[in-house]
């Protein structure tokens, strides 16, 4: 019986020949993982549960990355009650502070989370890893809980849709893009419940950094995950890096699908989602007249050395409009570390941006760059619901890094092309 | 388990921000939750609402992030049900797994009004409508969250599951 791609890795999970859309099933964890905002809750769970010792250490981590370093007092308490938890159990995979990184651009990058795993995170954007080909799933701290308890959790099978994109991808057009089109294209539930699979001769070109880029807005169409055959471009980006053994996954030619979507993307223009839904979304000529205060480059949905390197492109010998702050923030400290050898840090320097330690920080309107009512900005995070980013009459626009890198410049919002040929 | 209490209602793709902002996640205590839950939709809410009412929304409700807060928030303010036309995958989960009753219902979520007086039986998934007089079925729970509902959440369904299995 032929297979999708989220079918065949489930059915692996749970030591089935076949698993179809609707079953219920309970899978084995390859590797499951908190932050400092769901951690506490699920360390409460976890010993209501009975939990003495987490089901294999090696397979979980515990990442402070939200509101840390600490921002206020309740969040040093929180951060507290994980490093306790992740000492207590003698976790390796604890991230402090200088060694972590935002989750979702850490794990892949250390080799803890890899192609053919199912994986749950008590974070929505867990399905990042489906660039990989994993079976990766955001839940909630009570199932996080119960999972560092039995290393097990229950799926319901999801229906697949597959995701067909054809054509050149122009100059500025990335991850980001591509997604953000997917997205209004369907709309914010377009795909709730669902597995999507990204495909296609595009894809089959796409670097591993804007695959990731499109697997982690998955869950902003509403999907369960948000996969991507594996490859040689998968293949070079893990075999150095893997800590486990992997296995590739590929989808049946003949595998039922609930719906097939193809696009041509040939003349694509960079893609901005506007307030207040990621479904907003719109090319960025005709929002051209829209002045912004704030540009922030980073978070797990493009916090990689790539996109660092495609905003420094954009900065490099250039100033961030005089109105505006540029809020840059690597992903990780390798990330750091890359973007310093490449002198990427002088040239956000030399721009008039700020650059800040690896944090999900201002996304989610945590700190290190909270709007202020009336403020806009333009931001390559994930979510522009309202008040996401700080008060309630903010507003965010997302896009890529180079559209984001561009507005910084212009002050407003900006087709990366205004500015390179200034 | 029966519910009569007033409608509280909100349109399509109330986000997790909506429902609990991230500033206040700083904390996980349902009290706290509790005071800020809907805020950034209706600065009132949690002043106008009394206990057991319901909260009616459109499609997608509970969208975007997966902070087990949000439904947290929503059972603190003791608001006794949630009815939607449909909702986010996470956030569906997460009220199973605290114990926060919800129902999908279309046909209610774009008739009953913002201030009707409701009584509905979460068991058999009867909403009638006491200011119009007018009864909607909802969509039957699955077999696997009633058993949920019936061990009173995930956390004891696992202890359960434990003690059965003869585990440690």
């Amino acid at each position: 019986m032929p297979m999708t791609m989220s079918e065949k890795i489930l059915a692996a999970h749970c030591d089935r020949s076949h698993v179809k859309p609707g079953d219920l099933i309970e899978a084995r964890l390859d590797f499951v993982f908190a932050n400092d905002i769901t951690a506490p809750m699920s360390i409460r769970v976890f010993k209501d549960a009975g939990g003495e010792r987490v089901f294999d250490p090696q397979r979980v981590a515990m990442i402070p990355d939200h509101f840390v370093p600490n921002k206020d007092i309740p969040s040093a308490m929180q951060a507290k009650e994980l490093r306790d938890f992740a000492l207590a159990q003698k976790l390796p995979h604890y991230f402090e502070v200088g060694r972590m990184g935002i989750e979702h651009v850490l794990l892949p990058e250390q080799g803890l989370v890899l192609p053919g795993d199912v994986i749950i995170g008590a974070d929505s954007h867990t399905c990042t890893y489906g660039a990989l080909g994993a079976f990766a799933t955001g839940v909630g701290s009570t199932d996080l809980g119960a999972a560092l308890v039995t290393g097990k959790t229950w799926f319901r099978v999801p229906e697949s849709m597959r995701f067909v994109y054809r054509g050149k991808r122009g100059a500025w057009i990335g991850g980001k893009d591509l997604i953000l089109y997917t997205i209004g294209r369907i709309g914010v539930d377009g795909a709730r419940y669902k597995a999507m699979e990204f495909t296609g001769p595009v894809i089959d070109r796409l670097p591993m950094s804007d695959r990731f880029t499109m697997s982690n807005m998955a869950i902003e169409a509403g999907a369960k995950v948000g996969l991507i055959a594996p490859d040689a471009i998968t293949e070079a980006y893990v075999k150095s890096r893997a800590k486990r053994l992997y296995t590739f996954y590929r989808p049946d030619p003949d595998a039922a699908y609930e719906a097939v979507h193809e696009w041509d993307i040939s003349g694509l223009e960079p893609q901005v989602a506007c307030p207040h839904l990621p479904e907003n979304v719109r090319g960025v000529s005709e929002l051209r007249d829209i002045r912004i205060d704030q540009t922030v480059i980073g978070s797990c949905t493009n916090g990689r050395i790539e996109d660092l390197r495609i905003a420094a492109s954009l900065l490099k010998g250039r100033k961030v409009a005089p109105h505006v702050r540029c809020i840059v923030i690597p992903g990780t400290p390798d990330v750091c570390r890359q973007a310093l050898a490449e002198g990427l840090y002088q040239t956000f320097m030399d721009a008039e941006a700020v650059i800040s330690t690896p944090s999900c920080g201002p996304c989610l309107g945590g700190y290190m760059g909270i709007l202020a009512a009336g403020e806009r900005a333009v931001s390559t995070t994930n979510r522009n619901f309202v008040g996401r980013m700080g008060h309630v009459q903010s507003e965010v626009y997302l896009a890529s890094p180079a559209v984001a890198a561009a507005s910084a410049v212009a002050g407003r919002i900006a087709h990366p092309d205004d500015v390179s040929s200034i | 388990m029966s519910i009569r209490g007033k409608i509280w209602k909100f349109g399509n793709d109330v986000d997790t921000d909506v429902i609990i902002p991230a500033r206040y996640l700083n904390t996980s205590d349902p009290k706290e939750l509790a005071h800020h839950c809907m805020e950034d939709a209706d600065p009132d809410f949690t002043r106008k609402i009394r206990p057991g009412d319901v909260i009616l929304a459109g499609k997608n409700f509970g969208c975007g992030s997966s902070r087990e807060h949000a439904p947290i928030a929503i059972k603190g303010a003791r608001v006794a049900l949630v009815i939607a036309e449909s909702f986010a995958r996470i956030f569906y989960r997460n009220a199973f797994n605290i114990g926060l009753p919800i129902l999908e219902s279309a046909q209610a979520a774009a008739e009953i009004r913002e201030g009707d007086d409701v009584e509905v039986d979460i068991e058999t998934g009867v909403i009638v409508d006491h200011t119009t007089q007018k009864r909607y079925q909802a969509k039957p729970i699955p077999p696997f969250m009633r058993e949920l509902l019936t061990a009173g959440g995930l956390v004891p369904y696992v202890r359960r599951q434990r003690q059965r299995a003869g585990g440690r």
